[in-house]
């Protein structure tokens, strides 16, 4: 699996897109399943279609908000695609709006109770599932580093805890997860914090790992290229007074987005693991074993991704709050559609600002 | 002494043997839990029983005074007098204001989230659980906290910007919200008992779903109600009206006294404008320029209308035309949210969401149609009508990198020039 990681890594922005596309349906298919076997709701009439047909709309929605900001030129160009990203939010709420009078069309006498159930759980897997994946997504085309870091370091922490517990597990950490334990967290925290600080290191020197993905209208592909940012240029650090004689440095030359990867991987660390026990938990309260048997030996895929759970969302809402500014392409866009005066409004409050500044250069 | 040891060991060895049995009969008792639990959730609708309906809780002095009628007529006075209170009481509301309407929607909002809770318990019978009743509550508090965060700080953006403390909170809000939301999730994982497992859970995913149902909408509905209180009402009056009407008379008639609502409606600036913070007075202004579409304009009556009506031209706002779609959706897929409803209460066995107003069940009964309504108008507003929000705009273009204004400024300024907005030989 790890070596099937990095050969899809080499392989691009668009090839992971669709890997995450393929891990998320494989997902909600198997919380679907899972959900069939609790209540014995196989033959629910049309509620396997509807779950699907849901499924279809919210990536559909997501999708096209994705799609518009990233291509907005592509988008543009071409006339159907240019109604359809007009009109977006009303399309996809027409297309929920018709598997939603389906639901209310398919209920039965005797299974009002079942199908409200299932109805339910189909939305709180959606919830779970679709949002996740899509905010990776959007992780993934800040820069392959914003998607691989989290990855890497939710992964890790995983195998240094499981090791560290191994070896020198004595303490039980909680009562849902038996094997896991105090010196099994606390080692893997700190190895999962060297290991991003060091990971990061080596990546934040390539510029396909680290720019944002970009289509590029004249070739019509994507391309990583770019003036790398503040975060990924070597900087000088005074090491703290304590760690001098440790460390026998006075000064280190780390990369700011290092400073980042820690908060990252305290995040996976100490945060990560509690997705993991919600979906022990929830294995426990459902009774199975695992969500499926996808991988030999390693139960099914929602195995291998119920720590990444809350690591997308921490991710994205970390890039929106510290680190990117708006976009402002899209900006420009929505600025495009306002009305004359207040496009005249928000000039004047603009010249303002840049005039306090320090004075834009007049052509 | 020995036959007493004896006895006394024996009698030691029944406790023994007593305890263990009440040991196994209890550890046979959880797995019953389990199974019971198991089989309520596949028994068939006719075999669950009644969820017991809450208290009567009409007031004494309208029992009193419906006393002499028989029990039929007494409960259509009921209906018909708190029908009478509520609409009055809305128009109070109304006239008090946009801020009292906000008001009014996020206590509508708490008590439809609180009869949906209820009822989960009693469903599940999981009023005891650990801790459940407070992370319920703290959901709903980190959510409204988040969506409240959003609109204040697009629509006040003045009084924040004065505000230091205010100003940080903006600034990481969708951190602070996601942050207060991570903590409910480890205490809820946290809060995990090994014999509830699965309560717990259907207990968690019964709070998230009836978050999205109801703070969602009353959010949008709020948004909508900033767009100018025009927006709000038209739709929660076209609800209401075809609830009425096709109860009595049918689906045609659903439609033309909202034309004529919405005609009142639109001369007026109190109701028109977008609801705005001045930041001099500190208070709700709606006053402004009329948008294009409540200015009057004249129309050409198709053809064949012409013959029925005699008329050639007819004078009618165009926000007339927008009421005409609010009004089909509200007849035609404003019903299926009540189905939805009736079907739930059917699935629950339960005859009212609560009995808050006597004689018409709890607010989640008034409200249940209205359910798709305020998504459906926020969305239209945000495809068909208004463009982006320029303050926000401005506030996010503030934070942009100082070379990402500059060239923002220059596309801009071209942009206008070629519009002849701007003269090209102003400076600037």
């Amino acid at each position: 699996m790890i070596t099937f990681f990095f050969i899809i890594i080499y392989l691009g922005p668009m090839v992971l897109m669709t890997i995450v596309m393929c891990v998320q349906i494989k997902c909600f298919h198997e919380i679907i399943t899972i959900g069939y076997n609790v209540y014995h709701s196989y033959d629910l009439p049309w509620f396997r279609t509807l779950s699907w047909y849901f499924l279809l709309c919210v990536n559909y929605f997501f999708y096209g908000e994705t799609v518009t900001d990233y291509f907005f030129t592509l988008v543009q160009r071409e006339e159907p695609l240019r109604i359809l990203s007009r009109y977006h939010r009303f399309i996809s709420f027409a297309l929920y709006l018709t598997g939603f009078c389906m639901f209310v069309l398919s209920l039965v006498k005797k299974h009002y109770r079942l199908q409200f159930y299932m109805f339910g759980w189909t939305h709180v897997t959606l919830l779970i599932v679709v949002t996740q994946s899509h905010l990776i997504i959007h992780n993934l085309f800040e820069g392959m580093i914003w998607f691989i870091v989290p990855i890497s370091c939710v992964i890790c922490n995983d195998i240094m805890a499981y090791m560290f517990g191994f070896f020198f597990g004595r303490t039980p950490l909680i009562k849902l997860s038996p094997k896991k334990t105090w010196e099994g967290f606390i080692g893997g925290f700190f190895s999962t914090v060297l290991f991003g600080l060091l990971l990061s290191y080596v990546m934040s020197g390539y510029r396909c790992f680290t720019c944002p993905v970009e289509f590029n209208n004249d070739t019509n592909s994507f391309t990583v290229d770019c003036e790398p940012s503040e975060l990924f240029q070597l900087q000088e650090y005074n090491v703290p007074v304590g760690l001098h004689s440790v460390l026998g440095w006075r000064t280190v030359r780390m990369y700011p987005f290092q400073i980042h990867s820690i908060a990252l991987s305290t995040f996976a660390s100490l945060i990560g693991p509690f997705g993991g026990f919600f979906a022990s938990g929830f294995k426990r309260a459902f009774k199975i074993k695992d969500f499926a048997n996808t991988i030999p030996g390693h139960g099914g895929i929602m195995d291998r991704f119920d720590c990444q759970y809350l690591m997308a969302t921490f991710v994205n809402v970390y890039i929106a709050s510290f680190i990117r500014g708006p976009n402002p392409s899209k900006l420009l866009q929505q600025l495009l559609a306002l009305r004359p005066e207040q496009q005249l409004h928000i000039f004047n409050a603009l010249r303002a600002h840049l005039a306090e500044r320090g004075g834009p250069e007049e052509a | 002494m020995s036959a007493r040891r004896r006895r006394r060991a024996a009698t030691e060895q029944e406790e023994e043997e007593e305890e263990e049995e009440a040991a196994e009969a209890g550890s046979d008792k959880e797995v019953d839990l389990e199974e019971r639990l198991h089989e309520v959730d596949l028994r068939s609708d006719l075999d669950i029983p009644d969820v017991p309906p809450p208290t009567d809780s009409t007031p004494e002095i309208l029992k009193r005074a419906l006393s002499g009628l028989s029990a039929r007529w007494k409960n259509w006075w009921i209906r018909g007098i708190l029908s009478l209170a509520m609409i009055s009481g809305f128009f109070l509301i109304i006239y008090l204001g946009s801020f009292m309407l906000m008001l009014l929607v996020l206590s509508i909002q708490v008590k439809c989230y609180h009869e949906i809770i209820t009822i989960g318990y009693r469903v599940y019978h999981s009023y005891d659980l650990p801790w459940f009743r407070s992370l319920s509550w703290y959901f709903l508090l980190c959510v409204n906290y988040f969506f409240y965060g959003e609109t204040v700080a697009d629509y006040f953006a003045t009084f924040v910007q004065r505000r230091e403390q205010l100003q940080f909170l903006i600034r990481y809000h969708r951190f602070i919200s996601f942050t207060l939301y991570l903590t409910g999730f480890c205490m809820f994982v946290l809060s995990l008992v090994k014999k509830h497992y699965r309560l717990q859970f259907y207990m968690f995913a019964w709070t998230h779903v009836t978050l999205l149902i109801t703070v969602t909408q009353s959010h949008l509905v709020i948004q909508n109600l900033f767009e100018g209180m025009i927006w709000f009402l038209v739709p929660i009056s076209s609800v209401i009206c075809n609830d009425i009407t096709a109860y009595i008379f049918g689906f045609f008639f659903g439609r033309t006294p909202l034309i004529k609502f919405s005609y009142f409606l639109a001369q007026h600036q109190y109701f028109v404008c977008p609801v705005e913070y001045n930041s001099e007075t500190n208070r709700f202004v709606t006053e402004c320029e009329p948008s294009e579409l409540f200015q009057m304009k004249k129309y050409s009556v198709p053809p064949l209308i012409q013959a029925v009506l005699g008329w050639e031209t007819v004078k009618m706002y165009p926000f007339q035309m927008h009421s005409f779609a609010l009004s089909t959706f509200a007849s035609l897929i404003g019903p299926f949210g009540g189905f939805f409803a009736s079907g739930f209460k059917r699935a629950f066995k339960i005859k009212d969401f609560a009995d808050t107003i006597p004689g018409h069940g709890g607010i989640m009964d008034r409200f249940d149609c209205q359910y798709l309504m305020a998504t459906f108008v926020h969305v239209y507003i945000t495809s068909f009508i208004r463009g982006p929000n320029p303050s926000k705009l401005l506030k996010q273009l503030l934070i942009l990198q100082p070379e990402q204004q500059l060239s923002v400024y220059k596309t801009l300024k071209s942009h206008l020039v070629e519009k002849g907005i701007l003269q090209p030989s102003l400076r600037g």
